[in-house]
């Protein structure tokens, strides 16, 4: 893949990064930031969301241009005008979110993304090879539409390594994947590194960092805090590097006592509404009055379709597949089912969960004018709205969850990410709600914001009520949960006590290995 | 000329032209834009064509004048819709209306006129073959025109690079745009291919079909022509198979009428489009048909990030 003489060149690194600043207007998104890369490492940059991370790689990548300072290859100041250029000397990059096209074979999709002179030949052979040789399946004729994320992740780099770089940059490389999958990869960065290639590894897993990387560079707020090596720190150092101060350690006490069954699926079965949507089959479930429950599972086998299911978002014919607090509720309408005291918070915060161009008092009305909690009623009069109740609700919930915005009833678009996600959850545990769906918890949501949601999560489920939480994230899930199930394709395993449970065990889960082979064909 | 070869013949004068505009209304989706104004496009090179035939006396110059003014009124239609970002069905119903309406005041001189025929290309030897040599291999030239494009058009899409790229502007054009490819000139260039085969049609009807102007000649082929790209699920040999199709019932209409059979035309002439909401039921309810084949950024406009 690359000379191993280049390794004993004068400048010891591949790639440096002196002095590197970018600004946006005012904003110093990257503040003389310093970064060396040697030649066969894997280099992780960590930190939390906004740091700084998107923006530096973005530079070395091309993709945008540095305000000052110098990227150095191979001990040459360069300027890299754009993508290309980067790819020109040997710089790959896997993206966390993959532009593939749905309805090209893999080897169209990795023909469109390549340079002239690398198209040529038969590119599917090479695939081929290249794929089997890295550890990487995947079949050079299949439709994207038909590969699972793991596969089309495959994709991605499989077209990085056709251009045999130097330097290849993963963007959160193991958000999509399950464990095993992730055992994979950091098979193919071994073999790759093995061979003289540099990795840099953006990630906020810090078990995976000390697992896999042999330096990290730690930034936030724009700036390098520390440069260390990650064999010698541990998860709770690493943490406190990029958050800046230690992290609010979440309490928890276990062995507490659980009361009677508020949520229950019995037999639930829906077809999917969409062409590209999972079936949901024979889910059965039940979470009792002060435990947390958390379904895992790889994105895309049937999270979205069985949160819609118990919201109400799609109702279903059965009216006893979906009982809450005892009553069954199939077919009632979300708001029926917020009436029984239950509350929902969608994955998708921006348009699912609220609305961009309203206010925040506005977001509140629509999710809670239909439900008195604790005797308040929104509504004043015939058709009117009580905004002074609503200016408290939105005070109260600022308050109790640290919901940052520009002014006190801002649009929730204006909102930063984390900040929003604080007050779409805030907005439902505000209501106390007996029972608790919620679908992704602390996506992109940074360390400080999702700890406090997560300690919520868990107070609320002591005062004695039943939460459900969907995640993808096992870090989250083994914080949170008293017990656990895994989806996978629409079928949910066994619910299991979450202290029997090893993570090796959730990846078989997630791969499949409790489906119903009769389904499979069934559907 | 027996009764069969006369019907055969018939059959393929009245399909050519709706092939002739269908195919260049499917690359022009699959780049991922919906262009209505067929009709209009058609009805501007059928009056082009014949106005310049007739000043001019050649057919062939009548031709190539009603390709040009394809292409320009499709490139109004690309202006708009891909430089300005209007909404694609309003500004193609415009252009449909624009294209009747100009046609017909450009055509009043012209109506009634004797029209000047496209000559028919006999091909040597072969068209002296019996049964099928005078049907196959003595056509008007723009038969086989129509047929060289649809392989054209087949073999394009399928197997070179330019057809790839098409397929994924239309397919997903944040993507296509992400990496490096030109999205809004290959639309262009889509919409320009498409407004030519819209006035060789529109040349077709008043060259050969029925060489003379008429106001409205287009009759509502445009709209088939439409229908048939949907009906083919952007495979361009089914359409060509639904071309013919369409083609023929059209002409069973014509002949079921002058026989006085007890269907009511109104019935047959409806039979072309009953046949194209089948096919979108079918379509919509095979999933993997409409993954495929459908291009999924079809009618939206795109606007690149800044």
């Amino acid at each position: 893949m690359s000379n191993p003489q280049h390794a004993s060149e004068p400048g010891k690194y591949l790639l440096e990064v002196r002095s590197l600043s970018k600004l946006f207007g005012d904003f110093c998104a990257n503040d003389q930031i310093n970064l060396a890369i040697e030649a066969g490492k894997i280099h992780a940059l960590l930190g939390e969301n906004g740091a700084g991370k998107s923006t530096l790689v973005k530079m070395i990548y091309g993709a945008l241009q540095p305000t000052s300072g110098d990227i150095i290859w191979q001990a040459n100041t360069i300027k890299v005008d754009n993508p290309a250029a980067a790819r020109e000397l040997g710089i790959g990059m896997v993206f966390q979110h993959f532009s593939l096209f749905e309805a090209l074979t893999v080897t169209e999709n990795i023909s469109l993304a390549l340079p002239p002179q690398l198209r040529g030949g038969d590119l599917s052979q090479r695939i081929a090879e290249l794929s089997s040789n890295y550890g990487l399946p995947l079949n050079p004729d299949a439709l994207v539409a038909d590969l699972s994320v793991g596969e089309r992740q495959r994709i991605e780099i499989v077209r990085c390594l056709l251009q045999e770089p130097r330097l290849l940059i993963m963007d959160e490389p193991t958000a999509v994947l399950t464990p095993q999958e992730a055992d994979a990869l950091f098979g193919t960065l071994n073999r790759l590194t093995s061979e003289g290639c540099a990795v840099l590894y953006i990630s906020h897993r810090l078990e995976e960092v000390k697992q896999l990387c042999h330096d990290a560079t730690i930034l936030r707020h724009g700036e390098v805090v520390a440069r260390v090596d990650p064999q010698a720190e541990t998860a709770a150092t690493l943490a406190q590097h990029m958050v800046g101060s230690s992290v609010h350690e979440i309490k928890r006490q276990d062995g507490h006592d659980t009361g009677n069954n508020l949520l229950q699926l019995i037999n639930l079965n829906q077809p999917a509404d969409t062409p590209f949507g999972v079936d949901l089959l024979d889910v059965n479930l039940q979470v009792r009055s002060g435990e947390i429950v958390a379904i895992a599972g790889v994105a895309g086998n049937g999270q979205g379709e069985l949160f819609s299911a118990i919201s109400g978002e799609t109702t279903n014919a059965d009216f006893d597949a979906v009982i809450i607090d005892d009553v069954a509720c199939g077919q009632l309408s979300i708001n029926g089912r917020r009436q029984l005291s239950a509350a929902f918070v969608p994955e998708e915060r921006n348009g699912h969960g609220a609305v961009a161009d309203c206010p925040l008092t506005d977001n509140i009305l629509l999710s809670r004018h239909a439900v008195r909690d604790q005797g308040e009623a929104l509504h004043k009069g015939w058709l009117g709205i009580d905004h002074q109740h609503l200016d408290n609700i939105n005070t109260r919930i600022a308050k109790a969850y640290d919901v940052r915005s520009a002014t006190m009833d801002a649009e929730a678009g204006s909102l930063s990410g984390g900040n929003l996600q604080k007050f779409v959850v805030g907005r439902e545990l505000d209501r106390q709600p007996r029972v608790l769906v919620i679908n992704q918890p602390t996506w992109g949501v940074d360390a400080g914001a999702a700890a406090l949601i997560r300690q919520a999560l868990i107070d609320l489920s002591r005062q004695g009520s039943a939460i459900l939480v969907i995640s993808q994230d096992l870090d989250e899930i083994f914080e949170l949960a008293d017990r656990v199930a895994v989806i996978s394709r629409g079928q949910l395993s066994e619910v299991y006590a979450a202290q029997d449970l090893s993570r090796e065990q959730i990846g078989l889960l997630m791969s499949g290995a409790h489906e119903k082979p009769a389904h499979a064909t069934s559907s | 000329m027996t009764a069969y070869e006369t019907i055969i013949l018939t059959v393929i004068t009245a399909s050519t032209p709706l092939l002739l505009a269908a195919i260049g209304e499917l690359v022009v989706e699959r780049a991922g834009v919906l262009n209505l104004g067929i009709e209009g496009m058609m009805a501007m090179g059928a009056v082009s064509g014949f106005a310049m035939a007739q000043v001019t006396g050649s057919a062939w110059l009548g031709v190539l004048f009603a390709m040009l003014a394809g292409v320009a009124i499709s490139m109004l239609f690309a202006f708009l819709t891909q430089s300005l970002v209007t909404n694609q069905v309003a500004t193609g119903l415009s252009i449909t209306l624009l294209g009747l309406g100009l046609s017909g005041l450009i055509g009043g001189g012209f109506v009634g006129m004797p029209g000047i025929k496209l000559d028919y290309v006999a091909i040597p030897v072969l068209s002296e073959l019996p049964l099928v040599g005078k049907l196959i291999f003595g056509q008007d030239p723009l038969v086989y025109i129509s047929i060289l494009l649809t392989v054209g058009v087949a073999y394009t899409l399928k197997k070179t690079r330019i057809g790839l790229i098409i397929r994924a502007v239309g397919q997903n054009h944040h993507s296509a745009h992400a990496l490096g490819y030109p999205v809004i000139k290959v639309r262009y260039a889509c919409i320009a291919f498409g407004g030519l085969t819209s006035g060789l049609a529109g040349a077709y009807l008043s060259l050969v079909y029925t060489p003379q102007w008429i106001e409205n000649m287009t009759a509502g082929r445009g709209w088939i022509a439409l229908a048939l790209v949907v009906f083919s699920t952007w495979l361009p040999a089914r359409l060509a198979a639904g071309a013919y199709l369409f083609g023929g019932v059209w002409i069973l209409g014509l002949y079921a009428q002058g026989m006085g059979v007890g269907i009511p035309s109104q019935f047959l002439s409806s039979l072309p489009y009953l046949a194209t909401i089948i096919a979108l039921i079918v379509i919509s309810t095979n999933r993997r048909l409409s993954v495929i084949n459908t291009p999924a950024s079809l009618g939206q406009g795109f606007v690149p990030d800044r």
